[in-house]
């Protein structure tokens, strides 16, 4: 099995001049599902989109397997938050999956057998086969974020960035879509999602960051998820569950 | 006659065609004020080269081309947003062109963009619509693909390394130019009608892309068509009828739309919730596969 490696060196990214993250050292392998948990305005979303290469870094650099981003720009999935998708597209879930092919045929390339295998076998990975002909707005909130990651299953994407993939599903939905997500880890390539819920994270994903404008802790699961780190990255000290 | 039908399936299929991505990209209100901005450019066309189709067609362009960039760089430069910036520069730019005709006196044919005269077509209106026909339609469907991503997530676009702002502003310029080509058929006026309707309509029918695009070209194309035949028969002007002949299509199909109608509920299946019902006891755990089902059961 092949792995990844994504390396983040003294990163900063600012708006306007203000730093949203300041100097971030991270180096994650493939083959883990990575929590990025922070408290509203932590710099999550950014982190997301500086590593989709949607934000330019002031400071430091980002590199995929030694490539600078735009090198690798077509192995970067990112999934938006659920706000800031038109549900009302005239797109099917087959259609969504095929459009992870167009950057790779560019303008005129004919969308021949073997991109059709490559989504066949993406909405299988998916289990999505029996839905594969409904509109996206007819899918439930879990089988929605299914036929996104399919669609950069079929970009043939290494990195998958999830904005708060959960929010807005129920226990089982979100349950389901964890394995899914560690499915994906497990066949070596990079999942990093934003979280803010403490009480399912630890099951939900092998490695988290703590990031509170800043790196307060990065690891697995099991070393860092504690109540210190909690507080130092929510500024509370009671391990009360969901932070709003 | 002839001449005028060809213009009309011609003008019909290329405002169509790029309807869909007007509607898709929400680009009506823009169209909307871009049309009312081509008003002073056909003035300054007239007054600067006289009365021609390519003074017009030339006036017009940069009218709302200026109208349509001036906008874009007063939201980029200030926290003006860009429709509020749009509404300011147009209605400006309609009221410096009532004022210029004033100074042009030729208020009379300038009512033929205004309002339409199809009929009217003459030889270099007809090139310069085949020109633009063939300008926009087949950058549309090349470039099909990156517009697709575009409009569906700019962002996702963006970090895929699509020029998210050079397509935008290729839209607008295939805008302006699809509005010109049908000032002769309805006018500045109603021009609006034949970039937004008949996307429109076909996005109450379908959920596929393709369909939209080839779909609104050929509801554009026979709408313009027969509301021209239509309004020959009853003495009435050809572009109001055009206009609302699409109209009254779109207003069809928001009631008739067996998928996204206002009375779809009349065009579901009545059992589905039978077919339910019998997966639902098909299912294993579901031995009292006889008794009553959950509905039932309570």
């Amino acid at each position: 099995m092949e792995t990844y490696r994504l390396e983040i060196k003294d990163a900063t990214v600012a708006y306007n001049r203000v730093p949203a993250i300041h100097h971030l050292n991270l180096k994650i392998e493939g083959g883990h599902c990575v929590a990025l948990m922070g408290p509203n305005g932590a710099g999550k979303t950014t982190l997301l989109k500086t590593i989709a290469g949607l934000l330019r870094v002031e400071t430091g650099e980002i590199t995929f397997h030694g490539h600078g981003l735009k090198r690798v720009a077509s192995e970067i999935a990112y999934l938006p938050q659920r706000e800031q998708v038109d549900w009302d597209f005239p797109i099917t879930v087959r259609a969504l999956v095929e459009m992870g092919c167009y950057i790779g045929l560019g303008w005129w390339r004919r969308f021949g057998a073997g991109h059709r295998q490559t989504v066949d076998q993406a909405i299988a990975a998916m289990h999505l086969q029996s839905l594969a002909h409904r509109q996206i707005s007819a899918l439930s909130g879990g089988q929605q974020q299914r036929a996104f990651l399919a669609r950069s299953l079929a970009q043939k994407a290494r990195i998958f960035l999830l904005d708060e993939p959960f929010a807005g599903l129920d226990r089982p939905s979100q349950e389901n879509l964890a394995r899914t997500m560690r499915e994906l880890a497990a066949a070596g390539y990079i999942v990093i999602a934003s979280h803010h819920d403490l009480k399912n994270v630890a099951d939900f994903f092998d490695q988290m960051i703590f990031l509170n404008g800043e790196l307060i802790a990065f690891g697995d699961s099991r070393t860092v998820f504690t109540e210190e780190n909690i507080a130092r990255t929510f500024n509370t000290e009671v391990f009360s569950g969901t932070i709003a | 006659m002839r001449r005028a039908l060809l213009g009309c399936a011609l003008i019909g299929f290329t405002n169509g065609y790029l309807s869909a991505f007007i509607v898709l990209r929400r680009l009506a209100l823009m169209a909307d004020a871009l049309s009312h901005s081509l008003l002073p450019g056909l003035a300054v066309g007239v007054l600067l080269f006289g009365f021609s189709p390519v003074s017009v067609f030339a006036g017009g362009l940069v009218a709302a081309m200026l109208v349509a960039l001036g906008s874009e760089i007063i939201s980029r430069s200030s926290r003006i947003k860009e429709e509020t910036a749009l509404a300011v520069l147009y209605t400006l730019a309609f009221s410096a062109g009532i004022v210029l005709l004033s100074f042009a006196h030729v208020q009379v044919e300038l009512e033929h963009y205004l309002f339409g005269n199809i009929l009217g077509l003459s030889n270099s209106d007809l090139w310069i619509t085949y020109f633009i026909s063939l300008t926009i339609l087949p950058a549309l469907v090349a470039l099909q693909r990156p517009l697709l991503v575009m409009l569906f997530e700019p962002s996702v676009a963006r970090s895929q390394g699509v020029n998210v702002v050079a397509l935008n502003y290729l839209l607008v310029i295939f805008l302006v130019l699809a509005m010109i080509s049908s000032l002769q058929a309805v006018g500045v006026i109603l021009a609006l009608g034949l970039l937004v309707a008949p996307a429109a309509t076909v996005y109450l029918f379908s959920d596929s892309c393709p369909a939209l695009f080839w779909g609104g070209g050929l509801v554009g194309a026979t709408g313009s068509c027969l509301g021209l035949l239509l309004s020959y028969w009853l003495n009435i002007p050809a572009g109001a009828c055009i206009v609302l002949l699409l109209g009254l299509t779109f207003f069809a199909a928001y009631i008739c739309s067996p998928r996204y109608g206002v009375f779809r509920h009349l065009f579901m299946r009545r059992h589905l919730h039978e077919e339910s019902l019998s997966r639902w006891r098909a299912e294993p755990g579901h031995a009292h596969a006889s008794g009553p089902g959950p509905a039932e059961e309570k």
